[in-house]
């Protein structure tokens, strides 16, 4: 049976085994480590990190079963001046929440996030950037898919329901980012709310089980606890979150904007 | 008026028994390939996350659009009232829906999951232009089936409105499935070789030529199994007038769409890489399917010496369909080998390949699978061509 995009929990990854319910005590139990979570952060950390904790408000947390609205729209902001030469950090606490990680085979590996190196050939500078779905307000990848397997929430998170998926890739020829990867190899050790299938497409899911349990994605947590602090996460449609404020504020761009896709993710000092 | 005479195939056992065995060895293999390919996964294949479309592609796409071309005798003869090509067109409708199940099996079977076909049949995104073409597909073979059988039933075949109205829009939906299927990538904005709404014309163009050059080969095959001569030398005539005109055609917009693309500096690029600097893809284009299929076919069939000859057309026709894989192979595998623009005038590089020409290397069970394709349609036609009466008789 397909949850489709009615599902809770958005449907990350589904299998085609019970999704429906499945993270229903999960959810709670990670709402309330959250909780517990962000009050210790707001604490520990300076007044900087205050801000996103503020951002993933704890009441973005939705209740189980309660319906995902255009109330909100995820989003992230990415200061690329922050970004170290060489750094991965989000790239890795990607692979180890979300289980898709290196097998030696590059060419067909699946990579939900990446970091681009990109070099003016004029003057040779360059500068470094983390690249994945960029959460598209006008996907193109959801008007190509011939069973609306890729669908968007009404908060604007992009995501495969991989019950519907049928392993077309019209989405990987229809996304202008590269932002998915096709399963190519059968798959073990995966993550129960993360799950990912052979045959199937996928793609970074804005980490959609955490911040339906009012966290934030772990690329931006890893980024923040490990690294420069270069990504901020937060609601879009919100005019008092920290990002709508910034997205205001400063001069932003995103990528391949010309194209008309509208993406959640924003970019800083580009 | 005297009626149009049809026979079956009547011919001597090891003739059609040697192709039909050879066929149903290639599709036991294509089916074989596509098995591996789901149980080990795509790793098997040539394709990856940069080349997302392969070789099943190329065969599946060439079959789909030769499946409309193939109608034309058929089309010729009820929509624009042409008797001599009457004798042809039910072997044109036949001819039509074979290819165009052997085009979707492959389709088909290339998919992550198979095993869905139930879902792609019964879920449908309406603003995606690939569900809009299961339904072109499906609704092609319906309507054809219904005018081969318009064309066969005794007494339907009496009514010529109806054969005009069936034969018209049997014409109508051919047109919207070729279209349809051009524009799966003409409306690929993100990608620099496609996003051109000149790729449904072009489709159209193609589709006539390889369509045409099937049926020609298809004659010529149970004719030599029959032992008859199936097309009389004025209508090979008319078919070297017809595969000239479209091969031009086909020429034509192949030139119109990389002159438009040449001419904005954005697409530069991409240019310079299909045409000049792409290695393998540059050499299949320029040799495969310019010189090949089309110079070659051209030259062969206007020079006055061999222009007249039945081997000429028949050669001709093989050349066009070499050069027609060739021209699907540089649409759709060199269309994605060429980089994703993610930030127009810079260099970009990334552990996911990105700025660099993608590498591809067809494996064998892509290519067992699409060839497997064609011998399903040769399959069907054989058979229906055995126990039908659709060929035309033999030619005084
Ligand atoms: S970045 Fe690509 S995969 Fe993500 S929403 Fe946009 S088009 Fe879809
Ligand atoms: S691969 Fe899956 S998600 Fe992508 S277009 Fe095809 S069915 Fe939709």
């Amino acid at each position: 049976m397909s949850c489709g995009s009615k599902c809770a929990t958005g449907c990350a990854g589904g299998t085609g085994r019970g999704c429906a319910g499945a993270g229903r005590d999960r959810i709670d139990e990670e709402r309330r480590s959250f909780m517990r979570g962000a009050a210790a952060s707001v604490m520990s950390l300076g007044a900087g990190v205050t801000l996103y904790a503020f951002d993933a408000d704890p009441a973005a947390a939705r209740e189980p079963g309660e319906k995902v609205t255009a109330k909100n729209r995820w989003g992230l902001l990415i200061d690329v001046s922050k970004c170290a030469d060489g750094c991965s950090k989000c790239v890795t606490a990607c692979q180890d929440e979300n289980g898709w990680r290196d097998t030696g085979h590059p060419e067909t590996d699946a990579q939900w996030i990446r970091t681009l190196t990109v070099k003016n050939p004029n003057n040779g500078a360059t500068f470094s950037l983390p690249m994945m779905c960029q959460h598209c307000a006008n996907p193109p990848c959801v008007d190509v898919c011939p069973t609306g397997a890729s669908f968007k929430r009404a908060d604007g998170i992009v995501l495969v329901d991989k019950h519907t998926c049928i392993g077309c890739r019209y989405c990987m020829m229809a996304c202008p980012y590269k932002a998915r990867s096709f399963i190519h190899e059968p798959l073990q050790d995966q993550k129960p709310y993360a799950p990912r299938g052979k045959g199937t497409v996928e793609s970074c899911t804005l980490c959609v089980h955490r911040v339906d349990s009012g966290r934030i994605p772990a690329c931006v947590e890893a980024c923040n606890d490990t690294a420069g602090g270069a990504m901020l996460f937060g609601d879009l449609n919100d005019p008092s979150s920290e990002i709508a404020k910034r997205v205001t504020a400063l001069r932003t761009t995103r990528i391949r904007a010309d194209l008309g896709t509208d993406p959640g993710v924003y970019y800083r000092n580009i | 008026m005297p009626g149009i005479a049809y026979q079956k195939l009547e011919a001597r056992q090891l003739l059609f028994w040697g192709p039909l065995a050879l066929n149903a060895a290639v599709i036991a293999a294509g089916l074989g390939a596509a098995y591996v390919m789901e149980h080990s996964g795509h790793i098997v294949t040539g394709m990856n996350n940069q080349i997302v479309w392969g070789t099943p592609h190329v065969f599946a796409v060439f079959l789909i659009v030769a499946a409309s071309g193939a109608l034309n005798m058929a089309s010729i003869a009820s929509v624009f009232g042409r008797r001599e090509y009457k004798p042809y067109a039910r072997l044109s409708a036949i001819l039509s829906i074979a290819l165009l199940v052997g085009g979707l099996a492959v389709l088909v079977l290339d998919l992550g999951r198979p095993d869905r076909l139930v879902v792609a049949m019964t879920t449908y995104n309406f603003r995606s232009i690939f569900a809009w073409n299961i339904f072109l597909y499906v609704g092609f073979l319906v309507i054809v089936t219904a005018y081969l059988f318009v064309m066969m039933d005794r007494r339907a075949s009496r009514s010529t409105a109806l054969g005009k109205t069936v034969g018209g829009l049997a014409f109508v939906w051919r047109l919207v499935l070729t279209t349809g299927t051009g524009s799966i990538f003409g409306w690929l904005v993100a990608r620099q070789a496609y996003s051109a709404a000149i790729m449904a014309p072009l489709f159209i163009a193609v589709s006539l030529l390889y369509g045409l050059a099937f049926t020609v080969i298809m004659l010529a095959i149970t004719g030599w199994q029959s032992r008859q001569q199936l097309a009389g030398s004025e209508m090979l005539q008319k078919f070297r007038g017809l595969l000239i005109v479209f091969i031009l055609a086909v020429f034509y917009f192949t030139l119109v769409h990389h002159l438009t693309k040449m001419y904005a500096s954005e697409h530069y690029g991409i240019e310079r890489f299909l045409l000049r600097d792409g290695g393998t893809y540059t050499a299949v284009f320029w040799i495969a399917q310019i010189l090949i299929g089309s110079v070659v076919p051209l030259l062969l069939l206007v020079w006055p010496k061999s222009g007249t000859r039945h081997a000429a057309i028949l050669i001709a026709s093989v050349l066009v369909l070499i050069g027609g894989l060739a021209q699907m192979y540089v649409i759709i595998i060199a269309g994605q080998a060429y980089p994703l623009d993610l930030f127009p005038g810079m260099e970009v590089t990334s552990s996911f390949h990105d700025g660099r020409m993608a590498g591809y290397r067809a494996s064998l069970p892509e290519l067992l699978l699409g060839l497997g394709g064609v011998a399903i349609a040769m399959l069907i036609c054989a058979i229906a061509v055995r126990l039908l009466p659709l060929l035309p008789r033999p030619a005084t």
